[in-house]
This record gives structure tokens, C-alpha cells and sequence, in this order.
């Protein structure tokens, strides 16, 4: 029996040889590769156009080796939809955060879902503004510290989290929905096949899909990047239940033939 | 039989593959790298890794290449 | 009084407190967030309420809410969510209700940077939003000025119920000086018997500023004109440095102007004798002074972070009787006092 060691896992093709910015244990890493991977085994690199938002990840488009936008803060939903417009064949995607999703931008969500748009939204929540210093985000949980609710997020004051998955599972565009997390390795395995999803869902014409990641926040949250992994598990997953929340019931293959 | 190599210069030293692997096969390095980060090192000195990914999986940095053992003779 | 040592976004933070601001409604943006974050702190101690909007456009229509119910209410932000609170700003001078707005300006345009910048003038002076209308715009140097600037915005806003800018930049922004909170004797401040408080005894109070009838609103537009004018006749606030003696005058506002107080340190020492008009108040910008000073001087060096923006008012104001050169950095970078010494050295060999 020979013993050959082959490579099983690398750097995706659509992924640059640059070192990402993203803080250390930081889940827009794990996303933006699993965004890579995708894109790559799907085979559609030369023609998707991706959008990146205001926040963390507005380096994106450092990242990725495809035709990217920059939008202006919450508004990537709306110029992902003047491309696709103008080039419905292209496989188009925003990539947002809290601030960018689930607060400036919530018209142009509800409306790039209500309108079924051909695209595909992943959407990190982190539960905080991470970029601009660790302000409160719409998805801060209830007594969660930041730098704007220093005393913890009180009901009172300022409401409940905004579950953004269920919110635009309600709307008959909205064609494939899902939250998943980064948080462990089995989470991660099955985030990238919700993502996958998403994009299958695009390609085939079936209206708008969107992918919840759910990701740890070190840096802003003040913890070690093991910590924050717990915190996802410990507190955030109860308040946004892991799944698919809308799915065609026929036309994705999951990874296998349908 | 698989081994890991982990690039030096892309890690942080965040520590989630060294809590990720499911055999403890990787350590803090005891020397920081250029950017100034205890980065993780692979120490699997009896060759024990199967090749499992996990840790390439779940590093943020795509730090991590693995290798596995591929068995040319086919199974009987 | 004891100083206390703060960042000049804590500082502006501390003054509208002081100035009996207990509102703020705010979104994040770099290089400004330190003051949504002291307020979110403060607010409670004093009974106030911090609110953090969804977005600037929903922050501005809060505080045309807020205004509008008779309260001190106060937003902040930075070039991009400036742009997104023009239309409430239009609004809210429509409507003829006191606030005040504070811009900590950064590197434009679009995203642009988060490093200072003075690119966001023309928006703050001449108009910025739709319609006819102005805000008073208010540009510090210093963080003291900051602080008193601050305090005395809140008196004008309400004095002339109407919008008044606070114009910094992000150096301003991030340092830190330390400044003292004076007690400022109460002014006289009419009553808000406008706002909307529940009609309670007396006729109802409607906010609008839809006037389908053309003579109606020019009649409502000469009401805002007024007060303008007003402005244009009482507010202007300007420092003229070392001007009695200069052959060349800088004009510089807010930490150019800042930065060029130690350029005019350093020409004076190489024998040129070089002074200095700062507006303060950008808005109702001192033509007069500058009309004045070029009577005697009959060469200006503005120095903005800009492309050249308050160059416009100031050619405007020496109308032709002296030369104006204009030097400027723009995306984010500052101009030393060094780059200040040598073009006004440069300028003056090519003048003579």
C-alpha cells in the first residue's frame, strides 16, 4: 500500500493570497473563504459581482478575486439590484453586517426580498457595530454591553433584537432563508451548505435567498476568541434559532441530485 | 495519516484550531511572528493527525493547508 | 473651575449637556462616535434620553420630532450621514425649529476617509438641502471654543428657531485638550409656545411645511429670510490675528486655522509680517472684516482641507481689491505648519 499525502484542503482559487484584516477569531474570515469555496465549486467565478457593505468586511472586495461594488451604508441590497437588472445571466450577492442589514438598510431588505430579486444576501450577525468601535446594533441581545448601551440593552429603552431571518421569511419573494453559525467546525460545514443553497437558489431563478450567519465578535464583545465562540453557542443561538426558515420544497440539490 | 502545515504569517494566534483539533495536535508557539502574534504550531511529533480539517475549517485566516493520506491500492 | 482633559468629541459632548440638552438622537460614524457613546453614558445621569436611530435619516427626524415637542435635542455625525440628514435639515428650517447639528468632518468624497477633512463647507453654507434656507455654522479652533461654541449654539438655535451647525473635523475630534465648562448666565430665551405639547387650553399647534398656495409660501420664505438677514446682522463671529501691522493675510478657519497660528509664528521670525482672518461663524460668513482688511493688505492665502471652498466667500468679501491664492490638502491629510510657511513665502516672491 503506498502512503501519499495529498492535499484535502487549501486556500479556494477565488480567495486572494493577501492576509485579511479581520480581527483575530473574527467569523468574517470563515464566512468570506466558505463565500470563496462556493463560488468556486459552483464554477461561477467570472460571473458573479459581489456588493460589500459599510463595516468590518467594506475590504471585501480586497478579498475576493471577482467584479465588486462598494455600496454606501445599507444600501448594497439596491445597487446589487441596478446590476442584476442590467445583467440578469450574472450571479449576484450582498454581503452586509448588522448596521448594514437589520438598521439603515431595512428598507432596501424587506423591498430586495419583497421584489424576489435573483440575489443572494449573507448577512453576519454579530450582534454589535464592530468597525466603527462596538456601538449598539438593532441585533444586540437584551442586557448585551456595548459602547451605547454601557448600563446593557434594556427593553425599556430600546426594544427587542430584530430577527432579520424570520422578518424576511414572511415575504412571498423571499424564496430560500436560513441562519446558521461559524462558531465550531460542524457549525461552519453546514453554514457553507446553506450558503451553497442561497446561490443554487439565485442560478436557478427561484427569487431571493439569504443566509444569517450568526459569528463571533472578540474584539468588540471584550473576549478571547474561544470565549466569543461559547457566547454564540451559550446566548445567541437561543434568541436566533439555527435552520432553514423558507426553502423551495423542490430544485436544490443539497449537495446531492435532486 | 495526515499532516497540517500552518502558514505562520497569515496566523494570529486566535487559538481556535488548537481548540478544534479532536486529538491535541497544536500549540501557542513560544515565539512571536512578524506581526507580533503567538501563532499556532503544529506538534504531532507521533504522527497521529488523520487529516480531519477541522482545524483548516474553522481557522479564520485560512492559515492552515492539510494533508491526508491517500491510499492507492483499492479496498478489498 | 477645575479643567477636565477630554477629546474634543467628549468635550462638544459635555458643553450641549450643560447647555441643558437632555436629547440626543445619533447613529455611529467614524470619527465622531465618542459623542453618541458619552451621551449614551451621560444622558441618563441627567434624566435625559440617548436614542440611537436606525439610520441618520431617522436620527434627523427625531430631532425634528424632539424640536418640535420644545425640547434642547442635539444630533452629530460626519460627512456621509450629514448627506443623509439633508432633507430632515431642510425640514426642520421649514418648520422653523431650534437644534443643533454637529459635523466632525472627514476625508470625502463618498466613503472617503475617516481622517479630517474640511470638504463639507459648501454643504454647510449654502444650503446643502433643498429650498431656501440656511443654518447658522459655527467653526471652533480649539477645544475650549468647541466647548462655548457648543453652549452658545443651543441659545442661537432657539433665539432664531432654526438649525445651527457645529463644523469640526476629525483632529479636532480625537484630540484631546483640556477645557472648562463655564456657567453661562441664562439668556433670554423666548418661549416655545409653538410646540407641540398636547392642546391643552389653547388652540392646536401643527407643524408643517406644505404650502400649496405659491403666495403662502413666499410668504413663509420671506418669515425664514428674515431671520436670516437677522443673522447676517448680529451672529457674525470672526478673529482677526495680527492682522494691524500684515502685508499677507492667511484665511483659515477651525485647526487649519489652528495649524497656521504657529505658521505665523514661524514667517514673523523670518521677518514677514503675516496675519491672520478666522471666521468663526462660517455662516454668516464676515465679509465685512475681509472687506476691511483688504484695505490695507492686499494679499490672502486661504488654507483649507479642501479643494478650495471657503476661497469662494473670501473672494467674494476682498471683491476684488486684493489677490487671493488658495492652498489646500484634501482626502484626510493635514497641512503642516511648514507647507503653511512656504507657500506663504512662495506667494509673496511671486506677488513682488
Amino acid at each position: 500500500m503506498q502512503r501519499e499525502l495529498s492535499k484535502v484542503f487549501s486556500k479556494p482559487r477565488t480567495l486572494r493570497p493577501v492576509a485579511m484584516h479581520y480581527c483575530p477569531g473574527c467569523g468574517h474570515g470563515i464566512t468570506t473563504r466558505l463565500l470563496a469555496e462556493t463560488i468556486d465549486e459552483i464554477g461561477v467565478r467570472e460571473k458573479t459581482v459581489g456588493v460589500a457593505p459599510v463595516g468590518c468586511s467594506v475590504l471585501l472586495h480586497d478579498y475576493l478575486d471577482i467584479d465588486m461594488y462598494e455600496a454606501a451604508h445599507g444600501r448594497a441590497p439596491a445597487v446589487a439590484t441596478g446590476c442584476k437588472r442590467v445583467h440578469p445571466e450574472l450571479v449576484v450577492f450582498t454581503y452586509q453586517g448588522d448596521g448594514d442589514f437589520a438598521s439603515i438598510g431595512t428598507a432596501e431588505a424587506v423591498h430586495i426580498a419583497a421584489r424576489g430579486e435573483k440575489i443572494t444576501t449573507v448577512f453576519i450577525n454579530n450582534a454589535i457595530y464592530g468597525m466603527t468601535g462596538g456601538q449598539m446594533a438593532p441585533t444586540t441581545l437584551i442586557g448585551q454591553k456595548t459602547t451605547t448601551s454601557p448600563f446593557g440593552r434594556s427593553v425599556e429603552q430600546t426594544g427587542f433584537p430584530i430577527r432579520m431571518a424570520e422578518l424576511l421569511a414572511t415575504l412571498d419573494g423571499a424564496v430560500y432563508i436560513a441562519r446558521v453559525s461559524v462558531h465550531s467546525p460542524k457549525n461552519i460545514i453546514q453554514a457553507k451548505k446553506a450558503i451553497k443553497k442561497a446561490f443554487e437558489t439565485q442560478i436557478k431563478g427561484l427569487g431571493y435567498s439569504m443566509v444569517e450567519v450568526l459569528s463571533q465578535c472578540p474584539t468588540a464583545w471584550g473576549m478571547t476568541p474561544i470565549e466569543s465562540t461559547k457566547w454564540v453557542e451559550e446566548k445567541m443561538i437561543s434568541y436566533y434559532p439555527l435552520g432553514e426558515f423558507k426553502a423551495p420544497k423542490r430544485g436544490l440539490t443539497n449537495g446531492k441530485e435532486d | 495519516m495526515g499532516k497540517i502545515v500552518i502558514d505562520e504569517n497569515l496566523c494570529k494566534g486566535c487559538t481556535l484550531c488548537i481548540n478544534a483539533c479532536p486529538l491535541h495536535l497544536i500549540r501557542t508557539a513560544q515565539r512571536i511572528n512578524a506581526k507580533g502574534y503567538y501563532s499556532a504550531e503544529f506538534a504531532d511529533k507521533e504522527g497521529r493527525c488523520t487529516g480531519c480539517t477541522l482545524c483548516a475549517i474553522t481557522c479564520p485566516d485560512v492559515a492552515i493547508e492539510v494533508y491526508r493520506e491517500k491510499k492507492t491500492e483499492a479496498k478489498k | 473651575m477645575e479643567k477636565k482633559f477630554m477629546t474634543g468629541n467628549e468635550a462638544i459632548a459635555e458643553a450641549a449637556i450643560q447647555a441643558g440638552c437632555r436629547y440626543f438622537f445619533g447613529y455611529p460614524i467614524t470619527p465622531q462616535n465618542e459623542i453618541p457613546e458619552y451621551m449614551s453614558k451621560r444622558l441618563p445621569e441627567v434624566r435625559g434620553v440617548y436614542l440611537q436611530a436606525e439610520s441618520e435619516v431617522a436620527a434627523i427626524n427625531m430631532i425634528f420630532g424632539a424640536a418640535g415637542a420644545g425640547a434642547r435635542v442635539m444630533t452629530s455625525s460626519s460627512g456621509p450621514g450629514i448627506s443623509l440628514m439633508q432633507e430632515g435639515i431642510s425640514f426642520i428650517a421649514a418648520a422653523q425649529l431650534p437644534c443643533v447639528i454637529v459635523n466632525i468632518m472627514r476625508g470625502g468624497p463618498g466613503l472617503g476617509g475617516i481622517q479630517p477633512s474640511q470638504s463639507d463647507y459648501f454643504q454647510a453654507t449654502k444650503g446643502g438641502g433643498h429650498g431656501d434656507y440656511h443654518m447658522l455654522v459655527l467653526a471652533p479652533h480649539t477645544l475650549q471654543e468647541a466647548v462655548s461654541l457648543t453652549m452658545e449654539a443651543f441659545d442661537l438655535a432657539d433665539k432664531y428657531r432654526n438649525p445651527v451647525m457645529i463644523l469640526g473635523d476629525g483632529c479636532m475630534g480625537q484630540m484631546m485638550e483640556p477645557v472648562e465648562f463655564k456657567k453661562t448666565p441664562p439668556t433670554n430665551i423666548p418661549t416655545k409656545d409653538w410646540a407641540l405639547t398636547g392642546a391643552k387650553g389653547r388652540a392646536p399647534n401643527v407643524l408643517k411645511t406644505l404650502y400649496l398656495d405659491p403666495v403662502a409660501l413666499e410668504k413663509k420664505n420671506l418669515e425664514i429670510n428674515r431671520k436670516i438677514q437677522e443673522m447676517i446682522t448680529n451672529e457674525v463671529h470672526v478673529e482677526t490675528y495680527q492682522t494691524d501691522d500684515a502685508e499677507v493675510a492667511i484665511a483659515a478657519y477651525g485647526t487649519v486655522a489652528r495649524i497656521a497660528k504657529t505658521a505665523i509664528k514661524v514667517l514673523r521670525e523670518k521677518g514677514l509680517k503675516v496675519g491672520m482672518v478666522r471666521p468663526i461663524s462660517v455662516f454668516p460668513f464676515p465679509y465685512e472684516t475681509f472687506e476691511k482688511i483688504a484695505n490695507k493688505v492686499d494679499k490672502f492665502l486661504v488654507v483649507e482641507m479642501s479643494f478650495g471652498q471657503m476661497v469662494e466667500d473670501v473672494k467674494l468679501g476682498v471683491c476684488g481689491k486684493a489677490r487671493v491664492e488658495f492652498y489646500g490638502r484634501v482626502g484626510g491629510m493635514i497641512p503642516s505648519y511648514e507647507e503653511i510657511v512656504n507657500e506663504t513665502v512662495k506667494f509673496v516672491k511671486e506677488a513682488n
